[in-house]
Parts: C-alpha cells; sequence; structure tokens
C-alpha cells in the first residue's frame, strides 16, 4: 500500500483538456472583461500575491530595523510608515480578500454544483475596485507614504500627522467596496444557486465558512467605511466628531473603528477555517467530525464576534460594566474556535492519513492557530489585558492567528486546488520542504515576540531598550527564514504551470463537486447541472462511483 | 571561545545570564498578575500538548500505512460536549479571575496619593502635589499607593510601568487615572505604548522607586518653592477667575470653597459629583456645564490654558477650603496692571518651565 493518495491519470497519454475556462478565450480584453468568477478568482490570485510580496518586503525592512536597538536603519519617521504601510496592504489588500476572493471566488460556485456567481459583473467590479484601492495604496506610497499606522488613531490621523491620510483612507474605502461585494455575491449565490439536492447540511463546510465571513463582510464594512469618511470630514474640514476641543469623543473613533475591525479578524480567519476542513477530510479520508458542530461554531463565531469590539479598550476607560460584558463575549468567541480544533483532530481518528503539502500546511495551521487562540484568551481577560496589550505579545498574537493560522490555511488551500485550477501538479517534495520552512521560520519569527511582550517591549517602536535586542535577533533570524517559506512556492508554482504533471479530474480523490469535473474545469464549471445525492464528505459515495465508472468502461 | 566573534560571545553570555520572561515583579499588584498569566500559561501548555499528542498518535496509528482503509465516524455528542464544556469553563475561570484584577488595578484607595502626568508629543511632563515636576521620569516612594491622574495634550499615549503590570491609556480630552503601590526600590522602565507618531519610541523614561526617606529627600531636593495648588492660585489670579467666583453677594460666579466632591444641582436640570473631570470641562467647556442659579456668561478657556495649567487650577479648587483666600487672591488682581492681559499676567508663573511658553498651548 502506498502512502499518498495521489492518483494521477497515465501521463504518457493525458491530456489537459481542450476546451476549458483558460483556453476558452485568449487576449488580455478576455480577462479585464470576464464574467467568469475562475477567471476573477486567477486575477484575485496574481494581485493580492503582488501585494503580499510588497507587504512582506515592508516586513523585512521592519524585521532589519529592529535588529539593533538604535533607529539606524531608517531614520523613525521612516519607519513609522513601513510598518503602516506594512499592516495597511497585509490586512486590507491581502487578508482580507486572500482565501474568499481567490478560493471562495473559484470554488463556492463550483461546490455548490452552479455555473457561477449569481452576480457576475458584480464580482467584476469589485475585483476593479479592489485594484483601484490597491494603487491608491502604492501611489501614497510613491508619495511619502502614510504613518499613522493600519488604525487610523484620532486625533493622531486628524490633526498631527502631514502625510497621505485622506488618499490612504480614500484607498481603504475603496476597497472595502470590493469585500463587500465579494460577500453580497457570495450570501446571494449560496442562497439561490444551490444545485437540486444540495441542502444547507449537504454544503461543503468551506461553503459555510465563507458563509459566515461574507455575513461579517456586508455588516461591518460599511461601519469601516463611515468611519473613515468622518476621518477625511475631520481632517480636511474640521467637524469635529472625535475632537474633544469640540466637543467631540476621540474615543468614539475606537469604539466605530474596532466594531469593524474586530469582525475583520474573523472576516479574515474563517475562510481559512473552511479550508483545513476541506483538507483535513480529504488526507484522512474521513467525514468532518461533527459536521454540524463546525457548521455551526462558524456562525457562532460570525454572531459572536460583533459583540467583542471593546476588548481592545480595557485600558481606555471603559467603565466596570462594558468590561464586563466584553470580556464574557470574548471567552465566549473563544470556544467555537476551541471546537474546531478538536473536531478537527478527531477527524483524524480512525482516518486514513496521508501526507501531502496540502495537509502538511493544515498541521502547521493547527498548532499555530491553537497558541495564536489561546494567547487571545490571555487578552480577553482583562486584568492580564492590561499588563500585555500594546505590547509586542499582541503582535505575536494576531500573527500567529493571521500569519500562523490564515496564510498557512491560504497556502493549504492553494495547493490542494492547484491542480483543479491549472490542471497540473505542483511538485511534491519541494513544497514539503517549504511547508516545513515555512513552519520553522514562522516560530522562530514570532515565538520570541510573545517573550519581548511579557517583558514589556511596547509594539511600533523604532528603537528599542538594549536588553530586547537578542530576542529580535532570534526574530529577524526566522523572518530570514520565512522569506524563504514564501519564495519556494512563487517559484515551483509558476514552474509547474508548464512543467507540473498533468493532474486528472481528481488527483486526491476529495468527494466536493468541484472535483467531479474536468480540470481545469470548463466556463461553464459542469456539462450538466450536478444533482446531489449524498451527504458532503461521502466517501464511500465516491467510492462506489468509482466503481460504476470502472464498470461502464469496461 | 575565540573562533567566534568575541562581542558576539560576551553578549550572549549575558543575555543568558539575564534572561529573564517576566519583567520584575516591582508592584503589589504584579504577583496577583502573574499568578493568572502562570495559571494561563500553563493551562494553555496543556491544552496545546493535548492537541500536539493527539494530532501525533492519530497520525501515527492512523497513517495510510497502518490503516488503509478509513472507518467513518458521524460524531459524538458526547466528545464534543466535552470539549465545548471544558475549555468554557476554564475561560471562565480565567474571565473572573482576571476582571478581579482588572478592579483592583483601576480602583484607587481612598488613601492614595495624587501625582498629575501629562502626556504630550513626546515627553512625559509629572507633576507632584508639591510643585515638584519632572521629564520622562517619576519619582515615587515604596510602600505607599500613588494614584495618577492622566490627561494628553494632544494625541492618545499609553502609559505603561511592565514591572508594575499597569497601563493606562492617555486620552485627549479626559482625566484617566490608575493606581500601584511600589514593593521593591529601583529604577523601572516607563514606556509610551501607544503608537503618538515620529518619536512615539523615545517616549520613554524611568520610573524610580525611593524608600520612603529617600522619596523625603529627593522631595526637598526638586522642589521650585511653590506647591502645584500654589501655582494654580497664581493662575486663578492672573486669568482673573476671582472677578466672578469671589463669594460676595453680588458674585457673577458660584463659590469654589469646598466644591471638590460636592454634590451640585445644574441649571439644565440633574446633579454631578465635581471630580477633576467635572472642573477641568467646567475651565474649558463653561456653558455646558452651569450650575442651578447662574446664567451661562463664562468664557470658554479652550486654547487658553495648557493642560498643566488645568492641573494646577483644579488641584488648588481642590485644596480650597475658604472663600477668604479668593477674596485675598482678587485684591492681588487688583493690583495688577490692567493693560498687561491675561498672557502677561501668566508669564508671571513663568519662572517655572511648566507654564512657560505653554500658556497658548
Amino acid at each position: 500500500m502506498s502512502d499518498t493518495i495521489v492518483n494521477l491519470p497515465d501521463q504518457s497519454t493525458a491530456r489537459i483538456p481542450k476546451m476549458n475556462y483558460l483556453s476558452r478565450e485568449n487576449g488580455i480584453l478576455s480577462w479585464l472583461l470576464t464574467g467568469d468568477h475562475k477567471r476573477i478568482a486567477i486575477l484575485y490570485l496574481i494581485s493580492i500575491t503582488f501585494f503580499f510580496f510588497i507587504g512582506g518586503a515592508l516586513a523585512g525592512l521592519i524585521r532589519l530595523e529592529l535588529l539593533t536597538p538604535q533607529a539606524d536603519l531608517m531614520a523613525t519617521d521612516t519607519y513609522n510608515k513601513v510598518f503602516s504601510m506594512h499592516g495597511i496592504i497585509m490586512i486590507f489588500l491581502f487578508l482580507v480578500p486572500s482565501v474568499p476572493a481567490t478560493l471562495g471566488n473559484f470554488f463556492i460556485p463550483m461546490m455548490i454544483g452552479a455555473k457561477d456567481l449569481a452576480l457576475p459583473k458584480i464580482n467584476l467590479l469589485s475585483w476593479y475596485l479592489y485594484v483601484i484601492g490597491g494603487i491608491m495604496v502604492l501611489y501614497t506610497m510613491m508619495s511619502g507614504g502614510v504613518d499613522t499606522g493600519w488604525t487610523f488613531t484620532t486625533p493622531l490621523s486628524t490633526h498631527y500627522v502631514n502625510t497621505n491620510v485622506v488618499t490612504t483612507g480614500l484607498a481603504v474605502f475603496v476597497a472595502g467596496f470590493s469585500s463587500v461585494f465579494t460577500g453580497l455575491n457570495f450570501i446571494v449565490t449560496i442562497h439561490k444557486m444551490r444545485a437540486p439536492g444540495m441542502t444547507w447540511f449537504r454544503l461543503p463546510l468551506f461553503v459555510w465558512a465563507n458563509y459566515s465571513a461574507s455575513i461579517l463582510m456586508v455588516l461591518g464594512t460599511p461601519v469601516l467605511a463611515i468611519t473613515i469618511v468622518l476621518v477625511m470630514l475631520e481632517r480636511t474640514m474640521g467637524i469635529g466628531v472625535f475632537d474633544p476641543t469640540k466637543g467631540g469623543d476621540p474615543v468614539l473613533f475606537q469604539h466605530l473603528f474596532w466594531f469593524y475591525s474586530h469582525p475583520a479578524v474573523y472576516i479574515m480567519i474563517l475562510p481559512g477555517m473552511g479550508v483545513i476542513s476541506e483538507t483535513i477530510s480529504t488526507f484522512s479520508r474521513k467525514r468532518v467530525f461533527g459536521y454540524t458542530a463546525v457548521a455551526f461554531s462558524s456562525v457562532a463565531i460570525a454572531v459572536f464576534s460583533f459583540f467583542v469590539w471593546a476588548h481592545h479598550m480595557f485600558i481606555m476607560g471603559i467603565s466596570n460594566y462594558s468590561m464586563l460584558v466584553f470580556s464574557l463575549m470574548t471567552m465566549l468567541v473563544a470556544v467555537p474556535s476551541a471546537i474546531k480544533i478538536f473536531n478537527w483532530t478527531f477527524t483524524l481518528y480512525k482516518g486514513s492519513i496521508t501526507f501531502e503539502t496540502p495537509m502538511l500546511y493544515t498541521f502547521g495551521f493547527m498548532g499555530l492557530f491553537t497558541i495564536g487562540g489561546l494567547t487571545g484568551v490571555f487578552l480577553g481577560s482583562s486584568g492580564t489585558d492590561i499588563h500585555l496589550t500594546e505590547t509586542y505579545f499582541i503582535v505575536a498574537h494576531f500573527h500567529f492567528v493571521m500569519v500562523g493560522g490564515m496564510l498557512m490555511a491560504f497556502l493549504a488551500g492553494i495547493h490542494f486546488w492547484w491542480p483543479k485550477m491549472t490542471g497540473r501538479m505542483y511538485p511534491e517534495k519541494i513544497s514539503q520542504l517549504a511547508a516545513l520552512i515555512t513552519f520553522i521560520g514562522f516560530n522562530l519569527t514570532f515565538f520570541p515576540q510573545f517573550i519581548l511582550g511579557m517583558l514589556g517591549m511596547p509594539r511600533r517602536y523604532a528603537a528599542y531598550p538594549p536588553e530586547f535586542q537578542v530576542l529580535n535577533v532570534f526574530s529577524t533570524a526566522g523572518a530570514t527564514v520565512l522569506g524563504v517559506g514564501y519564495l519556494l512556492p512563487v517559484l515551483y508554482l509558476v514552474w509547474s504551470l508548464k512543467y507540473g504533471e498533468i493532474a486528472g479530474d481528481n488527483p486526491w480523490q476529495a468527494t466536493g463537486l468541484e472535483w467531479q469535473t474536468q480540470s481545469p474545469p470548463l466556463t461553464e464549471n459542469f456539462i450538466e447541472t450536478p444533482i446531489m445525492d449524498h451527504e458532503a464528505y461521502d466517501y464511500e459515495w465516491l467510492e462506489n462511483q468509482k466503481e460504476k465508472e470502472v464498470a461502464s468502461a469496461g | 571561545m575565540n573562533h567566534i566573534s568575541p562581542v558576539l560571545w560576551e553578549f550572549l553570555v549575558k543575555w543568558m545570564t539575564n534572561f529573564a520572561l517576566m519583567p520584575p515583579e516591582a508592584s503589589k499588584i504584579a504577583p496577583q498578575v502573574d499568578a493568572l498569566l502562570f495559571f494561563m500559561v500553563l493551562v494553555s501548555l496543556i491544552g496545546l500538548t493535548i492537541v500536539i499528542l493527539l494530532v501525533t498518535s492519530f497520525c501515527i496509528l492512523y497513517s495510510k500505512k497502518r490503516h488503509p482503509v478509513a472507518v467513518q465516524v458521524e460524531g459524538s455528542t458526547l466528545l464534543e460536549a466535552t470539549w465545548t464544556i471544558i475549555p468554557l469553563g476554564l475561560f471562565l475561570v480565567m474571565f473572573v479571575w482576571g476582571a478581579l484584577i482588572y478592579f483592583r488595578v483601576f480602583t484607587p484607595p481612598a488613601n492614595a496619593m495624587n501625582i498629575y502626568v501629562v502626556g504630550k508629543q513626546w515627553m512625559w511632563k509629572a507633576e507632584h502635589p508639591g510643585g515638584q515636576h519632572e521629564i520622562n521620569s517619576l519619582h515615587i516612594p515604596m510602600g505607599k499607593p500613588i494614584q495618577l491622574t492622566l490627561i494628553s495634550q494632544d494625541v492618545f499615549h499609553s502609559f505603561s510601568i511592565p514591572a508594575f503590570r499597569v497601563k493606562r491609556e492617555v486620552i485627549p480630552g479626559r482625566y484617566t487615572t490608575v493606581w500601584f503601590e511600589a514593593t521593591t526600590p529601583g529604577t523601572f522602565h516607563l514606556f509610551c505604548t501607544q503608537y503618538c507618531g515620529t518619536n512615539h519610541s523615545a517616549m520613554i523614561g524611568d520610573v524610580v522607586v525611593l524608600t520612603q526617606e529617600g522619596y523625603k529627600k529627593w522631595l526637598k531636593e526638586s522642589t521650585s518653592g511653590m506647591s502645584l495648588a500654589q501655582n494654580g492660585e497664581r493662575l486663578f489670579a492672573s486669568l482673573s477667575c476671582a472677578a466672578c467666583h469671589n463669594a460676595r453677594p453680588d458674585a457673577r460666579g458660584p463659590s469654589l470653597a469646598n466644591v471638590y466632591g460636592a454634590k451640585l444641582p445644574l441649571a439644565s436640570g440633574g446633579t454631578v459629583i465635581a471630580d477633576d473631570a467635572y472642573l477641568r470641562e467646567s475651565i474649558l467647556n463653561p456653558s455646558q456645564h452651569v450650575t442651578q442659579g447662574y446664567v451661562p456668561i463664562m468664557p470658554t478657556y479652550q486654547g487658553q490654558i495648557s493642560e498643566d495649567g488645568v492641573i494646577a487650577l483644579v488641584e488648588y479648587i481642590k485644596n480650597l477650603d475658604s472663600d477668604y483666600r479668593v477674596q485675598q487672591t482678587l485684591n492681588t488682581t487688583d493690583l495688577l496692571p490692567g493693560s498687561e492681559g491675561k498672557v502677561a499676567a501668566t508669564g508671571q508663573v513663568g519662572h517655572k518651565p511648566a507654564a512657560q511658553g505653554r500658556v497658548n498651548q
């Protein structure tokens, strides 16, 4: 028995299907004016990868500056701009659209057996909005950057800095609409376009996770848009909503900003959790343990996440009663994540596990997200939050969740669905190595930051007391390793476009509807509308299908 | 060990011998915070170990080589209930324990000594009641509860002393407070932890914990000759506050003696406790806070007094226990040449760097 499930067609005879969504039309215009969700997903994939590497380069600059205690590589103003742009690019231009706009866009219609998203033109519009937002961010970078931090804290952003706050705000505003449209599109599609027999509880968990994230996008993002408009009005016209000298309240800004930005954390992580449900089931050949619990835990996270925003403000003088409510809600929102981790773990129980690259990234996700989630509880508990907030502990915590969690899940998903998207396999050995390098580099980069935070090193410091240097050197060294880990996939994935093995329809023997059609798929996804007559993750159904095919071929 | 850089070697040795996971515990609350942190680290380690052990053992036991055909399992309500209830219970323990510590950190005891701290881009200025003031450092006695009343003159700052495990946001336009009781003499880090612009990382200082005697000595050596309240009195005179707040029968403003802590009826209905925040607001935004029986004729002093000045005035009013004192001030005001105006008059306080040049912010 081999220790892999990869099942490729005979490479000497196999061909990429002549008709597919990539070959259907040619020329740049056929891409720029496309309504095909798969092509838009590819456009998104290219653009977010571009911004990821810009954001990553900025991260590299941050780590280089922090190699020494003095602010010697760049001026403090430059450092402030670098970390601000790093945050803005990574959050609004990478993490928020990462899984939903690429993998979600590509696979949600296919998973539910639809031809496309419900609103294909809106889908294309959302990509254009993203690109406009992205170009505006690039423009602000070229013309001097912005140094407010990604949080645009007032009154610093409204009265005290002389950088491109308005253009950046506008960029985030525009990119926000792209996210609203994507979310709206997903909600409509999932409600209205499911194939016959595809009931809610037969949906793959990836769809549930994206559905929950979409609700957050649609309900949360407008609040961010309003807040940013208020900041811009305050800055240009001095309307005084956040200005205490005019009777305004700067803490109000914090409330409004975090009302979006806490749910935004779940916009970023929920689709990643969806990916993990798919990969862990496929590579252990088992139905996800407690399907309903995992599905509803996504919804629970979405609902609870709207009522925890003030945990960002425990030390800002909110009343004791609001502290109690928000701290309690924070503890409650942690529970569904714990449920998910254990359900995934028990999905492995009595499975038949193989260790292809997506599975390695999945294990990486589970370890790092567990640490990220548990350290979140340190911050949700009000007494310890006082000591840990605004230090490197926070930085480490959200990088464990966002990079250790979401980015690992994104890479798991990209590797998992790469054969479906391109029709070719990625090279297995080197990608396993890349997964390992990423995991080691990540831990070396961010684990020392937990200790730095415990020791009290504040975040957003260009210079720091010398006793913190050794841990910072570890962190910078780790970032170098991590950089290699992220560069490798780009290289070998591009290589595989031409030289990868031909994947065939279903190389992983996975159960999702997206695997029951050719790779790369047709523009219409399926030759005829599929009829769903089994549960999600039904491997016995898959076995029967295969036997039937063999029988009919024979 | 000459084959590696001796500088690096020395550096590593120094670090290894001083390696720490936590800053020193130098306040009364610190061991309590650390106990909870220790509990959380322990729970997290156990939780993480359970997940890692389960994943690893399942990976070994059920790898495709050993276990070629998966056995489908739907789920298990009992197991799922277990891993819902146990984490929930643990999180709730952390919630209650954390909240208890939170209340302790932000509820100062009645006998706490108050020190005002003003944050501004990019420095900390501490104002002791005795009139001593210091930049980017804070001298305090050990074994005595200290309350800090914090305010920012410009953007958000955050006052953090890791060794005390306390931190408080310093917000423009409102007073926030925090308290602590130092237990170990020594010098500790003071950080601004809320990003506040260009020199955010230079907005640091030292908290110097002295013995009671050492603190008395320091107070004596650092005195400026005038207490904070006396500074306030000068401002009170130079801003001609006593022209109205003089407790005469025909006074246009209410008497301020013993007003601090009193329950005042408002012209708009309702009552208010005259605390630091109310006094500050009444100076900067008077028409919003008129007490019963008076008309809103007081001009705003927004933009005319720095936060330092307001603090001095508040401290003066806090300590004002007789109208006689105010009437004396009135006499002083009468002696001032009227043509010099307010700014020139406040210049009298100008021998202190505190007020110098900041009268107009």
